[in-house]
């Protein structure tokens, strides 16, 4: 969990012409590597990890050092800082860090992870700040530091004299001031804030709905040419001819080559580039391209293929051992036990953010130059190192404005494309992907099989369960047969925990998986894991409780109740269970959860821990003859800790997360030949307006522990919610998805 | 082949291929960013623009069939003072705002024909844009708004009598 700074770290003061002051956190390398070094880190002589300028004319510049991808953390960082250094939001400016980790510390759109790793030091940086400026006015105003106050407007006060001093005037001053230690700097108390936990607007609203260029997509440089890549459908497959002698004489065409790529289905995949005057030619130019691809060992890997080996290997028993705890089979054969055997699947599905992939990049002679909406730069500068084979130092980034990421620009392949055609032309380079190539070149959520055996025992109780988890592992080696099981590691984003609820809270617990070799490049997406889990053990315990003739949420509070090792310390990563009992009250009591609905209506409850975060979400559902599903309303519960930071925002992050998680139970990318058969939106049918529920709430439980993300945590619950209303409207359980694949649609 | 071409008020002529569509014209010929790419087949509604009023997909319009003056979201107001774009804010809207331009030119388009619409008529006007992060509610709630917003003010003629 988060640890606080070590006291080595400081704040470094630089005077500004004009009189204004830049005062930088930073923090002892020692205490990073303390903490884990973030990937792709390079140990510098020292970071900065958040700027603060005090302008001379009593205006603040303050640096956003993450990508912000729709999660609104170029307000949620910054607003922490303003607050303690107690200067109005509205004379804030707040300006997006490159990607140098040297300098910020991790810079990452992901895990949800930015709130729990900044909430102490952005607070601190403020502070400090806050107290040189304090210092400044003691001397400037002739009185003790004590006496002085702040009211959030940017000034300091000495009531007793009436007399009051800006920020502004005391800039140059208060860089001359000692330096605080950061983590004796005494914090606001919560009663005391004046931005966290209000409603503030995006910092990019007024850009956004006015048409300014501020997304990646929109970024160009003076003589920049554009590119696009045409790659194998067939994932990694070389290029053995092309006719690139015809594609050079059309319009605008400028270069066309080959290229041979890596085997890194996350990096430089082999194909062909087409660089043009105009996007337009390029791709003009792309519809006339003709490739022939080498023949590659996954080319028969299919959906269909994976099913029937996940049957097979179902029916054995699993490769490896998770998690074993008592005698599952005595349990099953126990008198009075009902038992209940379920086999649960899901497919693969992409993330397609709606801006496309895309990345400019300047080949400077022995360095390149970057602007990408990458979510995780300092891998995408260690993948253009590597690709281009320069040291890391001669990479430069940009962050960019992305327009959605959910885990898709946590790969930085289209980066490592942009930078490796910007060096074969010389000249600065945009590469702008089709939606056709972001679908079928997507890093996807992999498909899982789950073969489950649950038992109750007499008293209602959850006695027994078995999981065989059939996931993917590596791809088969060339020449390799395909198919069977793998003993090695997993795809990306195929692992699993064997901790996974209800490990610790069922006595007989037996959890195991087997891998299929997959030559498909995956990814985590948006609650990796726990929204694919969450359908699978959500639904299943709703089964589970349909045995026992148990009520749905008093079979999960008797569950949560059983806790049978301690809870986390305060703050602490791992499972609590009473914060996920608070919750899940709290959903139930706001959806009057008992009250008789209309024969064909029905709620359904789900609930998951997820990147830290409690929730508890109830869908009401009703459902047709013909199976077509309304959604009519959402209630969602959430625990992210004592501070929300940003409600308005949160607001939307929890719609978003719900109207996401509906979304994927109608999504499917198929595989045929090794290769993706849904290539648009026409094929992937993405909710819309029509079938978003018309009100969806968000509750807040706001515990005593640290504030926590909220990029992820309320997706994953309204899955098995909808998929438990669904049953309980019409006595009919889903166990695969997508749900249209059952002949459901929406109403 | 030259067309000539009326967006945001401004006549200019384009020299580019009969098929290229409005889109790239109006993102790389044009330089106005603020209408997005996102599917190429009229299926996102980040294109959206209007051309005579109505809402149309400007990634399958080639140039030659453009017909009629073309506004796009840097034609609504430069600050932002269109009633659209002060609901949008007011609210909050988005979140990584990709696909707001086609939103809030689809509403347009909508409040054009009927300044004071229904949920089921947002509904059925607004169902071609997507938005990826899921901030549909409120983008209905900004429409409503924009449409109070909008009956509150007096209309140019009426401002013009006026004074």
């Amino acid at each position: 969990m988060t640890k606080n700074l070590s006291r080595r770290s400081f704040i470094r003061v630089s005077a500004l012409a004009g009189g204004g002051a830049v005062f930088a956190l930073h923090i002892d390398p020692a205490t990073l590597f303390a903490q884990g070094p973030p990937p792709g880190f390079t140990p510098p002589q020292f970071q900065a990890l958040a700027f603060v300028t005090i302008n001379a004319n009593n205006t603040f510049t303050i640096t956003s050092k993450n990508p912000e991808i729709g999660q609104g953390v170029k307000n949620m960082l910054p607003m922490i800082i303003a607050d303690e250094l107690d200067v109005p939001w509205a004379s804030c400016t707040i300006v997006q860090a490159d990607a140098d980790q040297s300098k910020y510390g991790a810079q990452v759109a992901g895990g949800s992870t930015a709130t729990p790793t900044n909430w102490d030091p952005c607070r601190q940086v403020g502070a400090a700040v806050r107290q040189m400026v304090l210092g400044a006015a003691a001397q400037r105003l002739g009185v003790p530091a004590a006496e002085l106050t702040t009211a959030g407007d940017g000034k300091v006060m000495h009531a007793a004299s009436k007399r009051s001093v800006t920020y502004g005037e005391l800039a140059a001053d208060a860089a001359k001031q000692p330096v605080p230690m950061l983590s004796m700097v005494p914090l606001k108390k919560p009663a005391d804030y004046k931005i966290i936990g209000k409603p503030v607007k995006g910092v990019d609203t007024a850009g956004i709905v006015t048409g300014k260029p501020i997304y990646s997509i929109d970024f160009t440089l003076p003589g920049m040419l554009w590119a696009v890549y045409e790659k194998s459908p067939v994932y990694g497959a070389k290029v053995e001819t092309a006719n690139l002698d015809l594609i050079k004489t059309l319009p605008g065409v400028k270069h066309a080559f080959v290229v041979e790529g890596t085997t890194n289905l996350q990096g430089l995949m082999p194909g062909v580039a087409i660089v043009a005057d105009s996007w337009w030619q390029a791709n003009s130019a792309r519809k006339q391209l003709k490739v022939t691809w080498a023949a590659h060992p996954t080319s028969a890997q299919s959906s269909a293929g994976f099913q029937t080996q996940a049957d097979q290997l179902g029916k054995g028993a699993p490769a490896t051992s998770l998690r074993k705890d008592g005698d599952v089979e005595k349990a099953f054969a126990a008198a009075g036990a009902k038992v209940v055997e379920a086999a649960y699947m899901y497919p693969f599905i992409s993330h397609t953010p709606l801006e496309p992939e895309n990345c400019v990049a300047h080949w400077q002679g022995d360095k390149v130059e970057l602007w990408a909406p990458s979510q995780t730069p300092a891998a995408g500068l260690a993948i253009v190192a590597n690709t281009l084979g320069i040291p890391q130092s001669a990479v430069k980034m940009h962050i960019m404005k992305s327009g959605g990421g959910f885990g898709r620009r946590l790969t930085n392949d289209y980066v490592a494309e942009t930078a490796y055609i910007a060096k074969q032309v010389n000249v600065p380079v945009k590469l702008l992907w089709t939606r056709e190539d972001d679908m079928r070149h997507d890093m996807y959520r992999p498909a899982g099989y789950h073969y489950l055996k649950g038992a109750v025992d007499q008293s209602g109780k959850i006695s027994a369960w078995k999981n065989h988890f059939v996931t993917f592992g590596v791809a088969p080696a060339p020449g390799a047969a395909a198919g069977g099981p793998t003993p090695s590691g997993y795809a990306p984003a195929a692992n699993i925990a064997g901790i996974q609820f209800p490990a610790l809270f069922v006595e007989n617990f037996d959890f195991g998986d087997s891998k299929i070799p997959l030559g498909v490049p995956t990814g985590a997406l948006r609650a990796p894991g726990s929204h694919a889990y969450s359908f699978v053990f959500q639904s299943f315990i709703d089964e589970l409780a349909e045995a026992a003739g148990k009520d749905p949420v008093q079979f999960r509070l008797d569950l949560l109740a059983s806790q049978k090792y301690p809870a986390p310390e305060r703050g602490g990563d791992g499972f609590d269970a009473k914060r996920m009992i608070d919750v899940v009250k709290l959903a139930a009591e706001k959806s009057n959860w008992s009250a008789p609905r209309p024969k064909g209506t029905a709620v359904g409850i789900g609930f998951q821990y997820s990147h830290r975060g409690y929730f508890a979400e109830v869908a009401e559902v009703t459902v047709s003859a013909d199976k077509k599903i309304k959604i009519n309303k959402v209630w969602v519960a959430g625990d992210i800790g004592s501070e929300i930071i940003n409600p308005l925002h949160a607001e939307n992050l929890v719609q978003g997360g719900v109207v996401e998680g509906i979304s994927h139970l109608m999504q499917q990318i198929t595989f045929t030949g090794g290769a993706a058969v849904e290539s648009n939106f026409d094929k992937v049918p993405l909710l819309r307006l029509a079938q978003t529920p018309p009100v969806i709430e968000a509750h807040w439980v706001k515990s005593n522990n640290p504030p926590t993300g909220l990029g992820e945590p309320s997706l994953p619950p309204i899955l098995p919610a909808i998929t438990n209303a669904i049953a309980r409207a019409s006595g009919v359980r889903v166990r695969s998805l997508p749900l249209n694949k059952h002949g459901y649609s929406w109403a | 082949m030259p067309y000539n071409l009326n967006v945001n008020g401004k006549t200019t002529t384009v020299d580019v291929p009969a098929d290229m569509p409005l889109l790239w014209v109006i993102r790389d010929v044009l330089n106005l960013k603020g209408t997005k790419f996102g599917c190429g087949v009229a299926q996102c509604g980040a294109c959206t623009v209007n051309m005579a009023g109505r809402a149309v997909r400007s990634c399958i319009t080639p140039v030659s069939a453009a017909k009629g003056p073309i506004t796009t979201i840097e034609g609504l107001s430069a600050e932002g003072t269109h009633p659209l774009q002060q609901a949008w804010m007011e609210i909050d809207v988005p979140q990584c705002g990709y696909c707001q331009a086609g939103q809030i030119m689809s509403a347009n388009a909508l409040l054009s024909q009927n300044p004071k619409p229904s949920d089921a008529q947002i509904t059925t006007a607004m169902n071609g844009n997507l938005c990826r992060c899921g901030t549909y509610l409120r983008i209905r709630q900004a429409i409503h708004r924009a449409a109070a917003i909008a009956a509150n003010r007096p209309t140019q003629t009426a401002r013009a009598a006026a004074e």
